[in-house]
């Protein structure tokens, strides 16, 4: 039997989630769940709370499962930490504390994390109070020795990139440490969840993160529909898998572009900056939308792709085809280019792992995890592609699996086309009278979004969790930057591209 | 890569007009943002991008403007990386509060004359974040706003458009606080 399912069934299982389990743990089966992710047989996929209880989401890699598991009835006591077995859950769980006030014993690292003492209210999510009365300023990690300096960067950056403070201690031109501080794009997201109905939830779902509306919505769909059972139409499902691809092709071109312009190199970011224009410009005429925003919708699709529009996309097809190859070859072969992304910004394989790296942050770092195929959620169980994995864990490294990853897009994308069933593109959501509860893990092109939410009676959400592949990839930023000079962060920060609204919520 | 670099010096640019009819009105857009900006600027408007607590999509969409589709900088337009360079601040997101003081901070440093432009639904009244106790709920509640862009996100064009619409309004002596 494999860990995961030994591990959620010696709990109490919980009716009506789907379509993984979800088992209520007392405080010895959760400490035995932390074990079995420091010692990594799971992976932690996301940890979040409410009013008197917490939630973990685990992956069992090697069984391909995953599914929840929930301490409930928790009062002023708090829970067992995760963080200080396991620390991909430490910002996590100094999250958890801030929205709802459940404190995490042990918790390595108390410092609040999305709650900058700017809001009315504390614990949004939870047992609500007031606002203190004074913030004191947030403690800086410290770091000592001679010729030392700090760098504070952010919140407004240079660029025209999502605000964030980047705490820079360095000696001469090398970072010794790297500290984040994020949380200034929380927009209390899943506070205006609850409550809210269907439609709402979508349109809140996809706009988590602006390069992600369509996973967002996709995992958000698949959620509500595993929560109340409905299954969708053929060519709902295999016009959603299109519209995630296309937002794929469209990230990854842009941000190789984006990645060589940071290494020095325009003349990438012009040739990219053009394909990726293609790509929204093709999903314009084929969806409506250039980015495809609320087009997935629980119950199917919002629209659906005629002769037009998906000869817009053959066509892209080919111009990709034709021109993407050359540039290969030029980011291949330039070797100032290539002097900036070989060695840099490395990530060591057993971090990647220890974090459940999501993504072309994971893969280039010999994480082969990849939703779309260990889950195999249809159409992609019908489709072929391959997993591209690296190992060297550098800049390098992340630029070429987005150069597979778009060789597979582009296939995959033709494959869908050559296949798209013919019928309906929505089947309306039933009705429920009973409390249900769905989970979905979707492939964006960052990596991982796990979507999970609890329906009421009558089916409006009640809770609704959307946990960022970001969330796994940030930290890992702070470990790769070591050791490498101030000048080279941008281009270590691109080709992670972590997410700050997706993250901050 | 000898290639590819002689072929960009022989090659026409990308730059929109591209040969296709239905972009007749995207070129005469460039045309009216060109004549307004030159007559109003002498061929140069510094824009600083705020993202106050945006999803992100306004900011893929702004950075497309510097694409060679659009390559707003033709028309002195730029995007540049200091508010004191600035002549315009495009703001977007619904103010979230704990990017309040930031925005704030990033006003007082700008230089006057200068203009705020509200990018996006969520720039004007905090779209669909309006009424979270994590947001201001629209950029004007903290600075003062000249002009608003519509869209979730406003496309490349709409933004052109609501360039050119400010740098019409400031020839005819608009308002610039
Ligand atoms: S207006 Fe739309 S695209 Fe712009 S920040 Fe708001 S939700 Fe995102």
């Amino acid at each position: 039997m494999s860990t995961l399912s030994y591990i959620l069934e010696k709990g109490r299982s919980v009716p009506h989630h789907a379509p993984w389990p979800r088992a209520i743990a007392d405080a010895d089966l959760w400490t035995s769940a932390m074990r079995a992710l420091s010692e990594g047989g799971l992976v932690l996929l996301g940890l979040w709370g409410e009013g008197s209880a917490v939630h973990m989401a685990l992956l069992d890699e090697p069984a391909g499962t995953i599914g929840a598991l929930s301490l409930e009835g928790l009062d002023s006591a708090g829970y067992p930490s995760v963080a200080q077995s396991h620390p991909p859950a430490l910002r996590l769980e100094r999250a958890i504390r801030d929205l709802t006030g459940l404190e995490p014993q042990d918790l390595p690292d108390s410092r609040p994390w999305l709650d900058h003492g700017r809001w009315d209210l504390r614990h949004p999510l939870g047992e609500r109070g007031s606002a203190l009365p004074e913030v004191s300023p947030y403690a800086f990690l410290r770091a000592e020795g001679e010729g030392v300096h700090q760098i504070p960067v952010g919140p407004v950056h240079a660029g025209i990139i999502e605000p964030g403070h980047f705490r820079f201690t360095a000696n001469g031109e090398t970072v010794v440490r790297l500290e984040e501080r994020l949380g200034y794009v929380h927009k209390g997201t899943e506070a205006l969840m609850a409550g809210a109905d269907l439609s709402r939830g979508a349109q809140l779902a996809g706009r988590v993160s602006g390069d992600s509306t369509v996973s967002y919505a996709y995992a958000f769909a698949q959620a509500v529909e595993a929560a109340v059972g409905l299954v969708v139409p053929p060519r709902a499902i295999w016009l959603r898998a299109l519209m995630a691809e296309l937002e794929r092709l469209a990230n990854h071109v842009g941000d190789i572009g984006a990645i060589c312009n940071d290494a020095a190199f325009p003349l990438m970011l012009a040739h990219c900056g053009v394909l990726r224009e293609r790509v929204l410009r093709a999903s314009n005429a084929a969806f409506g939308h250039r980015l495809m925003r609320d087009r997935i919708v629980p119950g199917g699709v919002a629209s659906d792709l005629n002769d037009d529009g998906a000869a817009g996309l053959r066509s892209l097809l080919a111009e990709i085809r034709r021109r993407f190859p050359p540039l290969v070859e030029l980011y291949d072969n330039t070797t100032s280019l290539q002097d900036r992304t070989v060695g840099t910004g490395r990530l060591r394989a057993e971090l990647a792992r220890e974090y459940g790296a999501g993504g072309y942050v994971g893969r280039a770092s010999g994480r082969g995890f990849d939703a779309r195929q260990v889950l195999r959620y249809p159409p992609y169980d019908s489709l072929a592609f391959d997993v591209p994995v690296l190992n060297d864990g550098d800049v390098n490294a992340r630029v070429w699996i987005r150069i597979r990853e778009v060789e597979q897009s582009l296939s995959l994308v033709e494959q869908i086309l050559d296949h798209l069933p013919i019928g309906p593109i929505f089947n309306a959501i039933p009705t429920v009278d009973d409390r249900r509860e769905g989970i979905a893990l979707v492939e964006g092109f960052r990596g991982d979004i796990l979507v999970w939410l609890r329906l009421a009676p009558g089916g409006r959400i009640d809770r609704c969790h959307l946990r960022d592949p970001s969330w796994f990839q940030w930290p890992l930023l702070e470990a790769a930057i070591e050791g490498n000079i101030v000048a080279d962060f941008p281009l270590c920060n691109k080709s992670f591209n972590c997410s700050y609204s997706g993250h901050d919520l | 890569m000898r290639k590819l670099l002689f072929g960009n010096l022989m090659r026409l640019p990308l730059t929109e007009p591209a040969p296709l009819p239905s972009d007749a009105a995207m070129e005469e857009l460039a045309n009216a943002v060109d004549t307004a900006s030159r007559r109003r600027l002498g061929r140069s408007l510094s824009i600083r991008a705020v993202d106050a607590g945006s999803c992100n999509g306004c900011e893929l969409e702004m950075q497309a403007l510097n694409n060679p589709f659009y390559d707003i900088e033709r028309f002195g337009i730029r995007f540049v990386a200091s508010p004191r360079h600035a002549d315009v601040l495009l703001v977007t997101g619904p103010v979230t509060k704990n990017m309040r003081e930031a925005l704030e901070r990033t006003y007082n440093a700008t230089p006057a004359p200068k203009w705020v432009v509200a990018l996006g639904g969520c720039a004007r009244d905090g779209g669909c974040f309006a009424g979270s106790y994590a947001v201001v709920g629209g950029v004007s509640k903290v600075v003062p706003v000249d002009l608003h862009i519509p869209g979730c996100p406003p496309s490349p064009t709409d933004i052109l458009r609501g360039l050119l619409a400010l740098l019409e309004r400031a020839s005819m002596g608009g308002r610039a606080s």
